[in-house]
């Protein structure tokens, strides 16, 4: 028996930080917000205190503040030809749950991307020529500018309080920032954080070889702040439990430090957890959304009217929302047409260990999840490709964020996998090493895509999202060019040896490579090759809006929450604006 | 010695003081002027683990195979010592071991290495099952009786592949076999492993401290205190700002 329930303004699914940011915008305009969340309800205090955040088996191994594989997972496989198998347990990436979303596990690495990556194809056209790449990589431009998200990228930056320096302010290159940075209007909320050993040895080098390291920019504070909506953050103590793990002290910009302490008090706007969202609803003519049906913890399922419905889910369950609803035209690989599921992509992760002596003694475990230094001189369109036979590139950093020793624990090439000799390396090199990270971007392939899999249900009955994935040559041919450029930073740093792990393929679900999951449904001008508009409103659908980095046409070179961040207040704002003043198309098609 | 296990130990000494009840009464006096007796093998903090999931045959060459990954040396205790065997019975007979957050609907198939462990079995099954086919191998004598080298040439068939052992690939054991040990070698002391933290001081890591604040910019600071457990911290020593409020 299906409840249905009293009609509101907006029903928003996913209470993450999409989700709280947009339900607090719209709340305080005036209008009735209904928050549903899949997961539990949880906060700074009570749940996230120490001792007990301080585990590495609970959050790192066992992931307790994951998705769980039991109900909802994704099935999987590396081309069209085999056949999809759910992964069983999150090794490669790993969506959150419960309220404040995958945010809460974050590390707080907070990067614009730069103007050049929101009109990719056409800049790459310009730059190198129609026939640089193969027709089978899909790249195209957003549809938004960096300037018109530069003032919502400056917004969400200052909601967070992101710690870092300026490289480019209005143009202006400024010393000690990123001076491949497009430019903005203003310096970060909080000046940069303290840096760690790796980060200082990384500095020292890179400088010598006329490369332009900057700070890392933190959303972990290097100082106490309070940001425009009046909530107050504490500074980060480095206590190396970032990333899976959530903060105890007040000091990462999370929804629970940043916006649900305001949101929550607002009447306009109702919390409801324990909710899965099982599809939007449509009207009969199939034009219009009527809201989301629901099954609670207990198994009643309701009907939850709305005049607007907003998906702020993580990206590859925002897709998966669409699909399982029926709205927009599901992708077909083999014909090329279609949208929902197109352009999924990832992000090309490599790295380079460099082993010294045992009289450097790094101390890894000193770290907050962005206290480190890096470069950007091989990311994005920063360096000529005309020669290379790619695009994109990687940011370079000594940007370790943590000593949690059942993960970490690096060993040099050629050590045995067991036994005295492993043993005796990892008791030799544990403190005495520096890891690079190098985060590389990502273009999406015709064959790589998300649909519907035919055969694996979730807990409800529901098909599981199926993921075709392999990683393109054009990103395998970056990761070994940018990974050699930082196995020269090693060298100049002094280490005894220096091994670099350029990214090669096949693709696995197998290991943990990043939870920067892209694309599915995509932003753009063209309702033949995206699933939104420059508003993120549905091109089929006009009062559902879809928000969040499933509408990346490709992945850039950086970690993509500011961005997502930057797009949530763009389309918030068109919403209070354009929108809700008077519904209909944004853009017509 | 190293190939001995702790059982072996414990069932050799039961013995001798049977026959030497005497004598060892009087070992206190003598450990003051005797260096040798002063350190006696094993120590004596290590009494027999209560095992809830390994039978006695399972245990026993858990505890040789443990200590076989991660053997004691002049570095450091290895597994056994520390605690591991105890920690695989510990999350082999949990939530864990019974298949927590594996998603275990069907059809099952065997895929490719990309996508990863397609097994119907549960941890604990796929244990139960592996050693039932092990022990079976060894009805000759025990694998915890043979020399550390045919030990170590055993465990590396395991690892290479190729062997059923009951329907369980002895690749797929033996990662999760290796997986299980590091993780219970390395893990909070209140798993179970990593006992009086002796991993930790192996390689140097803290444990659970909060904050470094003061310490991250002197930078290649040798930290010289003991590390601490998530138990250690009952006393007061807990990381909240009582000053911060939750809201506004």
């Amino acid at each position: 028996m299906v409840q249905r329930l009293k009609e509101v303004d907006v029903v928003i699914i996913g209470v993450g930080m999409v989700g709280s940011i947009v339900a607090k915008e719209l709340a305080a305009a005036g209008y009735k917000v209904v928050g549903l969340e899949r997961g539990q309800p949880r906060f700074t205090v009570p749940d996230f205190q120490g001792p007990a955040v301080h585990d590495e088996l609970r959050f790192d191994i066992r992931k307790a503040l994951m998705q769980d594989n039991t109900r909802e997972t994704v099935t999987f496989r590396n081309h069209g030809s085999e056949t999809a198998l759910p992964v069983r347990r999150w090794e490669s990436f790993l969506p959150g749950t419960g309220l404040g979303g995958s945010h809460v596990h974050w590390n707080g690495q907070t990067y614009r991307f730069q103007a050049n990556d929101f009109e990719l194809a056409s800049k790459t056209r310009a730059r190198y020529g129609a026939k640089f790449l193969s027709p089978e990589v899909t790249i195209q431009d957003w549809g938004v500018t960096y300037a018109d998200l530069e003032p919502h990228y400056d917004r969400f930056e200052y909601l967070l309080g992101t710690s870092g320096k300026a490289g480019n302010l209005r143009g202006k290159i400024q010393p000690g920032g990123d001076p491949f940075e497009s430019p903005r209007s203003r310096d970060y909320p909080t000046p940069p954080m303290k840096e760690h050993y790796q980060g200082a040895l990384f500095r020292k080098a890179a400088t010598e070889l006329g490369l332009h390291p900057f700070p890392q920019p933190s959303s972990n504070l290097s100082q106490p702040y309070t940001n425009p909506e009046g909530v107050k953050l504490n500074a980060c103590v480095f206590c190396g439990f970032c990333e899976r793990y959530a903060c105890e002290h007040y000091a990462k910009a999370v929804p629970q430090t940043i916006i649900l302490p305001v949101l929550l008090k607002n009447p306009n706007f109702e919390l409801r957890t324990g909710c899965q969202v099982q599809r939007i609803n449509l009207d009969s003519t199939k034009t219009k959304a009527t809201g989301v049906t629901y099954i609670d913890t207990a198994g009643r399922e309701f009907e939850q009217p709305a005049s607007l419905v907003i998906t702020a889910s993580f990206a590859l369950n925002n897709v998966r929302m669409l699909l399982l609803s029926g709205i927009g035209k599901p992708y077909d690989p083999a014909t090329g047409k279609g949208v929902v599921g197109r352009n999924y992509a990832y992000q090309t992760m490599s790295s380079v260990a460099s082993f010294f002596d045992e009289d450097v003694i790094i101390n890894p475990f000193m770290a907050s999840g962005a206290s480190g230094t890096l470069i950007n001189d091989f990311a994005g369109d920063n360096f000529d490709h005309a020669k290379l036979g790619f695009i994109g590139g990687a940011f370079v950093g000594a940007v370790n964020t943590n000593g949690r020793p059942i993960q970490y624990h690096p060993v040099p090439p050629g050590t045995p996998a067991w036994g005295r000799g492993w043993k005796q390396a990892v008791a030799k090199h544990y403190n005495h090493t520096v890891m690079f990270s190098i985060h590389g971007s990502s273009v999406p392939q015709r064959q790589n895509h998300l649909d519907l899999d035919p055969t694996y249900k979730d807990a409800w009955g529901q098909p599981l999202l199926r993921m075709t994935f392999d990683f393109p040559q054009n990103d395998l041919k970056m990761a070994e060019y940018v990974t050699a450029r930082a196995v020269e930073i090693g060298k100049a740093m002094g280490a005894k040896q220096v091994a670099g792990n350029p990214r090669k393929g096949p693709y696995t679900v197998t290991q943990y490579q990043t939870t920067h999951n892209t694309g599915g449904t995509v932003m753009g001008d063209d309702p033949a090759t995206s699933v939104v508009n420059r508003y993120l409103q549905s091109w089929d659908i006009p009062n559902v809006f879809v928000i969040g980095a499933s509408a990346f046409p490709q992945n850039a070179s950086w970690n993509p929450t500011n961005t997502i961040g930057a797009l949530t207040y763009w389309a918030t704002s068109a919403l209070k604006n354009q929108y809700l003043k008077n519904p209909g198309r944004l853009v017509s098609a | 010695m190293s190939n001995l296990s702790r059982r072996s130990f414990v069932k050799s000494i039961g013995a001798t003081s049977l026959a030497t009840a005497a004598p060892l009464a009087a070992a206190p006096l003598l450990a003051a002027a005797d260096p040798a007796v002063s350190q006696p093998h094993p120590p004596a903090a290590h009494e027999e683990p209560l095992y809830l999931f390994f039978n006695a045959e399972e245990a026993d060459f858990i505890e040789a195979a443990c200590e076989r990954l991660i053997p004691g040396d002049d570095v450091g205790p290895g597994a056994f010592q520390a605690g591991v065997p105890n920690y695989l019975d510990k999350q082999l007979g949990g939530a864990w071991g019974s298949g927590e957050r594996l998603y275990r609907s069907g059809p099952w198939q065997q895929g490719t290495p990309s996508q990863g462990y397609q097994l119907p079995f549960t941890p604990g099954e796929l244990f139960h099952t592996a050693l039932r086919a092990i022990h079976a191998e060894f009805k000759d004598g025990a694998f915890k009786d043979l020399p550390a080298e045919q030990q170590d040439t055993y465990l590396k068939s395991l690892e290479a592949g190729g062997k059923d052992l009951d329907g369980v690939p002895s690749a797929v054991f033996f990662q999760m076999l290796l997986q299980m040990t590091v993780e219970g070698f390395f893990s909070d002391p209140v798993y179970g492993g990593n006992k009086d933290m002796v991993a930790w001081k192996m390689i140097g890591f803290p444990g659970a401290y909060a904050s470094y604040y003061d310490l991250v910019d002197k930078h290649g600071v040798k930290l010289e205190r003991e590390p601490m457990s998530l138990a250690s911290d009952r006393h007061g020593m807990i990381h909240v700002h009582p000053n911060i409020p939750a809201s506004l």
